[in-house]
């Protein structure tokens, strides 16, 4: 089981209280009507899926309702970064390297 | 129990037999009070507490309480507001009119959910037989409320006083809830 920190609560969480929704920073394209099909079923679809540090949406649904983003290493389940939904992604080369990933 | 924190809102159902009466812990229904879901940005917070009567909090898991008010934080721009049962139109309509203007929700969500308070030395026990939350003063001091899952059903849970605990569900849940508080409770009997 994971413990997830809620930026919005500002406690720590077991898993169950939370969904994850997925990679983070995935941007909406602004002019759907002008994206071209294949751009679309990126945005849609295509996911980095990488091995390794990642930033991910998650949303604190059994508690606050809110969602926020935070950065995971995949293949060790580490969370190295919790931050509210609008801030900027952080450097995850930076927080890697800090975790000694 | 702590009538004051409560605001005297979250009273035993007179009308309700126990459904469970030991020494060291008792579980309660809770009677009928008027519940409200609001959302508003930090903006109308002033005015929704002057209508209401108290202060909305601001601080994460945290309540406010005066005489027949409670006012609980839900999430950043949510709240849980209670009031007697008989006030529900009153209160609706003085946040309503104070509110024009106001981007904001309002909603009478009394019906959705139904309370059980919890009290006893071995409360905290009980909660952690479905609750994976550090219950201890320090990490949940009285006056916390905070959504959780009990099992597997979604709950409130309002720290009253020490010993004392408000656990809410929604009304279909909160057979399944009370049931397994019953059950587990059982344990201490045995014992
Ligand atoms: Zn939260």
């Amino acid at each position: 089981m994971l413990l997830i920190y809620c930026p919005y609560c500002q406690v720590k969480r077991a898993e169950t209280e939370f969904h994850c929704g997925g990679e983070a920073h995935i941007a909406r394209p602004s002019d759907p009507s002008k994206t071209t099909d294949e751009d679309w079923v990126d945005f849609l679809y295509t996911r980095s899926n990488i091995k390794g540090v990642y930033a991910e949406r998650w949303r604190h649904i059994h508690g606050c309702g809110r969602f926020f983003n935070a950065v995971r290493d995949t293949v060790s389940d580490d969370f190295l970064k919790f931050y509210k939904a609008g801030e900027p992604m952080p450097d995850l080369n930076a927080l890697a390297a800090e975790a000694g990933k | 129990m702590s009538d004051v924190l409560a605001g005297g809102l979250i009273t035993p159902d007179a009308g309700e037999t126990p459904l469970l009466s030991l020494s060291s812990l008792s579980i309660l229904k809770a009677a009928p009070l008027a519940r409200l879901s609001f959302r508003a940005r930090e903006a109308s917070l002033g005015a929704a507490g002057t209508a209401f009567g108290l202060d909305l909090p601001v601080a994460p898991l945290s309540s406010n309480s005066a005489e027949k008010r409670a006012a609980l934080w839900m999430g950043p721009d949510e709240w849980t507001l209670l009031a007697p049962e008989d006030e529900l139109q009153a209160v609706f309509d003085a946040i309503e009119s104070a509110l024009s203007g106001h981007p904001h929700a309002l909603v009478d969500v009394s019906d959705r959910s139904e309370t059980v308070i919890v009290s006893g030395e071995q409360a905290v026990w009980l909660l952690n037989t479905g609750i994976f939350i550090d219950f201890s003063l320090e990490e949940f001091p009285v006056g916390t409320v905070t959504r959780t899952v009990f099992h597997k059903a979604p709950v409130m849970v309002w720290r009253l006083a020490e010993e004392t605990f408000a656990v809410e569900a929604w009304a279909t849940f909160m057979d399944y809830v009370s049931g397994l508080l019953v059950q587990s409770a059982k344990e201490l009997e045995a014992a």
